[in-house]
């Protein structure tokens, strides 16, 4: 188990450089950001080539990448452009992203796996197909709609809560971002839970559990759910990372400043300092989480063992 | 990890710690502003919030309200009156004395002397300190020296800027600039305390001025926090106790917010919503032209482009544009069809006239005379390039060229170019890398004619993007420059600005209106040239 740890840790390196190098590239690619600091007005040569120098913009672009991984591992996150260390605008957004994220994912997993298991054991009845037209409606409407929509018919027609999130971005006033945000995946885990739980109802261990006469809510909670969860707990946990990153659209509509906020602005300006390191953070995030689900397969299913 | 005999009620377990994080995190609520206090929606400055380094709106919104700098433009006449400056004088538009008066301090008890205007401009001017600003001090004696186009400077402040006593200082400029003292209301030219020079970096977190406002607190990327400085003794005291403004990364939340009461005033609508404005706030909407002119400029540097007979082609294209139409139908009226290169916010006393005349006004057949007349399009074709990711400049580059292809009757051979985000935009333009007409936004820094057409126009301008240069034009300007009497100098560049006329450098489309929406607490608002409000006039409740 310890080694498995170690052996996938030692993984992520690879992946890590890989994918920095790649966003680095990616970023670069956009161009030369210093002159739309000077808007609509032509850039001072002389103070634009300075900003560039202080950049590194001059160098060539293997040096550039050598400097900014340097940096990090000092952790040197580099300025945003407005003056504000990046490390400073993470501490700010990640927290708010993540108490986002935590909500939507709270909302997917309690609706999700309910409505999961309440289809799944009324497979084929009106109540299951039902769900099924729902979900399926619920994953092609696309974020945007629905969160405009709920702003609106929440927000503005009917006044239950503010259209907007304060700075502060409590957990109350994150509830309605949070549903739309889970939205989508809450659909997925419905169906997939379903599935799952409509496959192992016929189970041996099913038949077997009833026929020691246990009361019918212990052999779903205990035997039938725990086994029938492990394609859900994998897509809840490569969501956690999807979700984090994936905000943008919901928290521009919320007007919520985190790490879709800050990703958004910063490739607006073309801010690669912000830009890189706010995806170095998200990468590292979507690891660990992979991770976790592995490990977690073992709790659920004692017949995984990592050696 | 095989804990499979035990009873683990994790999912119960998740949501009860999730419960319980979001009851104690509850603690706060509330929110609101105290009594007097209005909130504002706001968008984050793209630099640090220091005079000689902001150069947008968003910026220039919080400077306006923190610090008086020696002018002042009237937010209704955009006449630039006397606001720390006592007078400033010249015998030969060359040469300018400034006194200052009496009374004035910054709100940390500090006296706003002549030191503070020259250490601060000192600053903005040097290389060292990077300030995007930094050009606007070019015109004083000795500005090469701290700011050299290449290396590091060669002194530490100005020739031109002298310190005479505490209340005087002489200006030195390179050449006549009659109308310089009218420039200095720009908020590159605001004074600065001892303070920013001795801890920068503590100042931009917590900006302090001389303005009728100081901030109370400032979280960065998200809300400032304005409150009425009490100690104030310039004429325009705020009206109200305070103002927030909050960040919003999107204008239809914040509009959404000023519907339902969660915030008092947007000065940005969002084109979606201009159709129900009427229905939603009645005679609490405001859009009046500001000092923002969209021009369509031509590359001048490319040889097809610039050769004689082609200023028939560019006046033809000029003339296939229906303005009126573009600015009802994708603008909702939030965009006035422009006459000339300047804007109707100068007034007719600064310069503001008809001078496009007819080449501004849409005509189809005229339009293919003239195109055919001048040898055609370039190539058969012409493509149009902006940035596309604001300002619904997509739908009406859309709409130019399905006009010019209509008027020219010869399928598609005018295409639009779009690009992604504003700063690609930016360096294909500075770069000179575009190869059809381009999209050029103009805001004003200050209500000037000068303003319009000197750095856009001069031969080498900063911004004269297309590299227009001609003669007359130049010599023009200068003799405007030189000139000593106001009215004199703007017949002048009227003058200039119907050679544009009649070259076509760049198509003037349409002035950029200010909008505006408000709660039913505050009254008085209003918007000044630069579309910004005036937050000193609002009273609340």
């Amino acid at each position: 188990m310890g080694r498995y740890v170690v052996r996938r840790l030692l993984q992520m390196i690879p992946v890590f450089i890989g994918t920095t190098l790649l966003i680095f590239l990616m970023v670069y690619a956009l161009g030369d950001p210093v002159a739309a600091l000077f808007g609509d007005k032509a850039p001072d040569p002389a103070t634009a080539a300075r900003i560039r120098e202080d950049l590194h913009l001059d160098e060539p672009l293997w040096k550039q990448y050598l400097l900014y991984m340097g940096a990090i591992f000092r952790g040197d996150f580099g300025t945003a452009f407005n003056g504000q260390r990046v490390t400073e605008l993470m501490a700010t957004a990640f927290p708010v992203t993540l108490r986002l994220t935590l909500v939507a994912v709270v909302i997917e997993i309690v609706v999700g796996i309910t409505l999961g298991v309440v289809s799944g054991l009324k497979r084929g009845r009106p109540l299951d197909t039902g769900l099924l037209v729902v979900t399926l409606v619920v994953i092609s409407v696309p974020t945007f709609v629905s969160g405009y929509l709920l702003q609106f018919l929440l927000g503005v027609k009917w006044g239950w809560v503010s259209p907007s999130v304060s700075s502060d971005a409590r957990l109350d006033e994150l509830i309605l971002p949070g549903v739309v945000l889970a939205l989508v995946s809450l659909a997925y885990v419905t169906r997939l839970s379903r599935t799952s739980i409509a496959e192992n109802t016929r189970a041996d261990y099913v038949r077997t559990a009833i026929a020691k006469g246990l009361p019918r809510h212990r052999v779903i909670t205990r035997h039938l759910l725990r086994n029938s969860l492990i394609p859900v707990v994998t897509f809840i946990g490569a969501d956690v990372g999807a979700l984090m990153g994936g905000a943008i659209v919901t928290e521009r509509i919320f007007n919520i400043h985190g790490v879709g906020y800050q990703l958004y602005q910063g490739i607006l300006r073309n801010n690669s300092p912000t830009v890189v390191g706010f995806v170095t953070i998200l990468v590292i995030v979507f690891l660990v989480a992979n991770l976790l689900v592995d490990l977690l397969y073992a709790v659920l299913d004692p017949r995984i063992r990592y050696a | 990890m095989r804990g499979a005999s035990h009873p683990t009620p994790w999912v119960a377990c998740a949501v009860a710690a999730v419960l319980a994080v979001t009851a104690s995190a509850c603690g706060g609520g509330g929110g609101g502003g105290s009594d007097g206090v209005l909130s504002s929606s706001w968008s984050d400055p793209q630099n640090p919030l220091e005079p000689a380094n902001t150069n947008e709106v968003q910026g220039g919104k919080v400077l306006d309200m923190v610090f008086r700098g020696l002018k002042r433009y009237d937010p209704g006449t955009g006449e630039a009156r006397d606001m720390v400056a006592e007078a400033i004088e010249t015998t030969d538009s060359q040469n300018f004395t400034v006194t200052l008066k009496k009374g004035w301090t910054f709100s940390n008890g500090e006296k706003v002397t002549a030191g503070s205007f020259v250490d601060a401009w000192n600053y903005a001017a040097h290389i060292d300190n990077k300030q995007n600003n930094a050009p606007f001090f070019s015109d004083i004696v000795g500005y090469e020296d701290v700011h050299p186009e290449s290396g590091a400077a060669r002194a530490k402040s100005m020739r031109g800027l002298v310190v005479k006593d505490e209340r005087t200082f002489t200006v030195a400029l390179k050449d006549k600039f009659s109308t310089w003292p009218e420039t200095l209301g720009y908020q590159a030219f605001m004074p600065l305390p001892q303070a920013f020079f001795t801890d920068r970096a503590a100042w931009l977190n917590k900006p302090v001025g001389n303005g009728p406002y100081t901030v109370d607190s400032y979280t960065r990327g998200s809300e400032m926090r304005l409150r009425r400085w009490d100690g104030y003794q310039g004429p325009d005291k705020a009206r109200n106790a305070g103002v927030d403004l909050r960040v919003y990364t999107d204008n239809n939340t914040a509009y959404q917010d000023l519907i339902s009461g969660n915030l008092d005033l947007v000065d940005d609508v969002p084109a979606q919503q201009l159709k129900n404005v009427e229905s939603d706030l009645g005679d609490r909407y405001i859009n009046q032209p500001a000092l923002i002119l969209q021009t369509l400029v031509f590359p001048l540097y490319r040889p097809e482009w610039s050769k004689p007979g082609m200023e028939k082609v560019r006046l033809g294209i000029s003339k296939a544009i229906n303005r009126e139409q573009i600015t009802r139908q994708i603008y909702q009226g939030t965009r006035t069809p422009a006459k000339d290169w300047t804007s109707p916010a100068l007034g007719e006393k600064g310069g503001y006239a008809d001078l496009c005349g007819d080449a501004c006004v849409f005509d189809a057949a005229e339009a293919k005379r003239l195109i055919a007349e001048g040898g055609g399009l370039p190539g058969g074709r012409i493509t149009l390039t902006s940035n596309v990711d604001t300002g619904s400049h997509r739908q009406w580059m859309d709409a130019v060229c399905n006009s010019v292809n209509n008027v020219l009757g010869r399928g598609p051979v005018c295409t639009v170019n779009p690009v992604g985000t504003f700063a690609d935009f930016r360096n294909q333009v500075t770069e000179a890398r575009v190869t059809g007409a381009f999209r050029s936004g103009w805001q004003a820094d200050y209500p000037l004619i000068q303003n319009f057409l000197e750095p856009l126009y001069y031969t080498g301008a900063s911004s004269n993007y297309g590299k227009f240069t001609d003669r007359r034009f130049d010599a023009l300007v200068d003799r405007a420059n030189a000139e000593a009497d106001q009215a004199a100098a703007v017949k002048h560049f009227q003058d200039a600005e119907r050679i544009l006329a009649a070259q076509m450098p760049a198509v003037p489309l349409w002035y950029q209106n200010g909008s505006a929406g408000y709660s039913e607490r505050l009254s008085d608002v209003k918007l000044n040239q630069f579309s910004v409000p005036v937050y000193d006039r609002i009273t609340v409740g």
